[in-house]
């Protein structure tokens, strides 16, 4: 009898994609997508020209400008100082001279690299995507093998296609049972990350499971494989489904007629097997889930909206306990106190996480005829500029403005602060983004992240705010 | 590449826990096009008062540790953002090695592409050394790569994992890409039995 062994969907995705393997050597990956953007790509561009090379596969290369556009317009002027400017020229030069695809900045495609992809079709099943930037595991929700690169590795995949990889291990996530009312993607991710810490998932890729997981939308789905990292895996995977199939029919990039049959048939192979074995395992009741806000500096440091900030006597390892002293000082808060109805200065909804439509949509059902508080300041920033125009053709545009928002164009924003939105420091804030660290959103600013739910409560609340009161 | 010798060195205490990349290197210092002049943005906002002048609190600031290669660090180091800007900062400051319990995936990856060597070490070696660093911040300790050692002043050594090939890199000076390159046939082979998205 033949036996053969169960294999994971990351088994699977993993096997299809090793060019070589030797003794003592990481194996050789091939990627399909490389995705490009103007921060962590020039130095790898000036290594191929050092090394007088060209691009091995530029039809498999995207690129976009997210991180240093402004987006309170399309405007030259609007850019930032002289270095980002330089920074988006040096991008379209490389992306000319290379011959890649890149939707720039002003262009009615760009957008967050993360969301034009997807949006795209670009992104597929069982593919292998890396792009230089940690927040690639976004498109792990599409049954692909997405991680986040340095630069050295975006030389690497330009140069050669391929990438010197050692297999991580797997870890399984699963989330069976329905979630509340209130109760969003963002709202899961934060929970595994609050459980796992941020290291939780080192050398591990996840793969979210469950019949929570299942009923998602994709772009929730998203949100989910968007935060793997922060929970330090570097990706994390759903497997394909009659709702990825659906997300991808008819896009631009997607197969069309027969191929389209063909690959819907492939990517129906892309499940976990019955039997496989996880290294790593965690398993969640929907049920048991409820909106979450982060407290701290990193976003493991997140509690239920109804909760009190932890006490530190609570904290049993001395270095945790310092580090959670250190952050608990720089946001400024008190153990023991409520984190709903603390004051804020700035909501802000975008980012790679939260900024696609159905995001814009849960806030707007928040807002719609309610106003923001007057001390607050609310950036919406939509994901891409195709979800721009999505979303003023449904007239959200109309509800954010009417509320007192202002209404952005597409980039990464005032979740990492390098754009011209950013925070003064001290102002607290609530962000639909994945990062609460030091200084993240600008010098010395505070940060707690939520969901698109939150986020628009908390705006009209002037405070942190459960949304379940608005709903 | 440059060839990794032996490093020398006091040892700088940073042990806080979970130090992501972006207090390694702000955003706003990831303009550059270059990896050179991102050296300025290493630590920034803790090493830096907001008028731009150094907190000479910040360890890193403090005379004796001027010219340290070694940095002992709290658990998680690195993690956050795949921003190369990271290692770069930190070699660009003169730190050969991180010494800590553990380290995010990409940062790992990163520094091991650019001569910057991470050392995971068990809780008590790391509370050894981070005694010894507060008890004896003069005294040198000594990493060596070639024999995995790590020498204390006292006569104590303990060894360390690194895997072979990252090794090998760094003490051959190896180039990545040339090595992947030189599987040139396996990848052609490779890309004729693969279909998938084309972008043009």
């Amino acid at each position: 009898m033949n036996i053969v062994k169960p294999k994971t969907l990351f088994d699977k995705v993993w096997e299809r994609h090793i060019v070589s393997e030797e003794a003592d050597s990481p194996t050789i990956l091939y990627i399909d997508l490389h995705l490009i953007h103007e921060v962590t790509s020039p130095q790898a561009f000036s290594g191929l020209r050092q090394r007088e090379m060209k691009v091995r596969r530029p039809d498999k290369t995207l690129g976009v400008m997210d991180h240093s556009t402004p987006t309170i317009s399309l405007l030259e002027s609007d850019i930032i100082d002289n270095m980002s400017k330089i920074q988006m020229d040096q991008m379209a030069i490389n992306c000319k001279e290379f011959g890649i695809k890149l939707y720039e900045f002003g262009s009615p495609d760009n957008g967050i690299v993360h969301v034009v992809a997807p949006e795209k079709g670009v992104s597929q099943p069982g593919m292998t995507i890396v792009c230089g930037d940690s927040h690639t595991s976004t498109h792990g929700a599409f049954g692909a093998l997405a991680f986040g690169i340095g630069t050295s590795e975006v030389e690497h995949v330009l140069g050669s296609q391929c990438l010197l990889q050692y297999k991580p291990k797997s870890y399984e996530v699963r989330v069976d049972g329905k979630l509340k009312k209130g109760v969003t993607a963002k709202d899961i991710i934060l929970t595994v990350i609050a459980k796992i810490g941020t290291g939780g998932g080192t050398g591990h890729v996840f793969e979210f499971t469950g019949s929570a997981i299942r009923s998602l939308s994709m772009e929730e789905r998203m949100t989910i494989c968007n935060m793997s990292i922060e929970g330090g895996a570097r990706a994390g995977m759903v497997a394909p489904d009659e709702t990825t199939f659906e997300y991808l029919k008819g896009k631009e990039f997607s197969p069309k007629g027969e191929e389209w049959e063909t690959a819907v048939e492939n990517w129906k192979s892309l499940t976990t097997d019955e039997g496989a074995i996880y290294d790593a395992q965690l398993i969640l009741n929907a049920e048991d889930i409820e909106p979450m806000v982060t407290y701290g500096t990193n976003p493991g440091m997140g509690i239920q909206i109804t909760e009190s900030i932890p006490y530190l006597i609570s904290i049993a390892d001395p270095d945790s306990k310092v580090s959670t002293e250190k952050a608990l000082d720089y946001m400024g808060i008190s153990p023991g106190k409520k984190i709903m109805g603390h004051p804020i200065d700035v909501v802000f909804l975008g980012s790679c996480t939260n900024s696609r439509i159905s995001d814009l949509r849960q806030a707007a059902e928040i807002l719609k005829d309610r106003k923001v508080a007057d001390s607050v300041r609310m950036l919406v920033v939509p994901g891409s500029q195709l979800i721009k125009k999505q979303a003023e053709a449904e007239g959200l545009d109309i509800i954010f403005k009417a509320a007192g928002a202002e209404w952005r164009e597409a980039g990464c924003s005032m979740c990492l602060a390098m754009n011209g939105d950013q925070l003064s420091p001290g102002q607290y804030a609530v962000s639909t983004s994945n990062r609460n660290f030091e200084g993240r959103q600008g010098k010395g600013g505070r940060t707690f992240l939520a969901s698109p739910l939150t986020a628009a409560a908390s705006a009209i609340a002037g405070k942190v705010a459960d949304a379940r009161g608005y709903l | 590449m440059n060839n990794f010798n032996t490093i020398t060195s006091k040892v700088i205490p940073l042990p806080r826990n979970n130090i992501d990349t972006d207090q390694i290197i702000p955003a706003r210092y990831l303009k550059a096009t270059d990896k050179v002049s991102v050296a300025e943005g290493l630590f920034a906002d803790w090493r830096f008062y907001p008028d731009g002048s150094p907190n000479q609190e910040f360890i890193i600031n403090q005379k004796i540790y001027q010219n340290a290669e070694i940095l002992l660090a709290g658990d998680n180091f690195g993690c956050g953002s795949s921003r190369e800007h990271a290692p770069w900062a930190i070699t660009g400051n003169g730190i050969k090695a991180v010494i800590s319990t553990s380290f995010a995936d990409i940062f790992k990856n990163n520094a091991l592409k650019n001569n910057l060597l991470p050392i995971t070490v068990d809780p008590e070696i790391h509370k050894s050394l981070l005694d010894l660093s507060e008890e004896a911040p003069e005294a040198n300790i000594s990493i060596d790569l070639e024999t995995q050692k790590v020498f204390l002043p006292a006569g104590q050594e303990f060894d360390f994992q690194i895997d072979p090939f990252a090794k090998k890199c760094l003490l051959n000076g190896v180039d990545q890409l040339g090595y992947i390159l030189s599987f040139e046939a396996n990848i052609a082979e490779y890309e004729k039995t693969r279909k998938s998205v084309i972008i043009q």
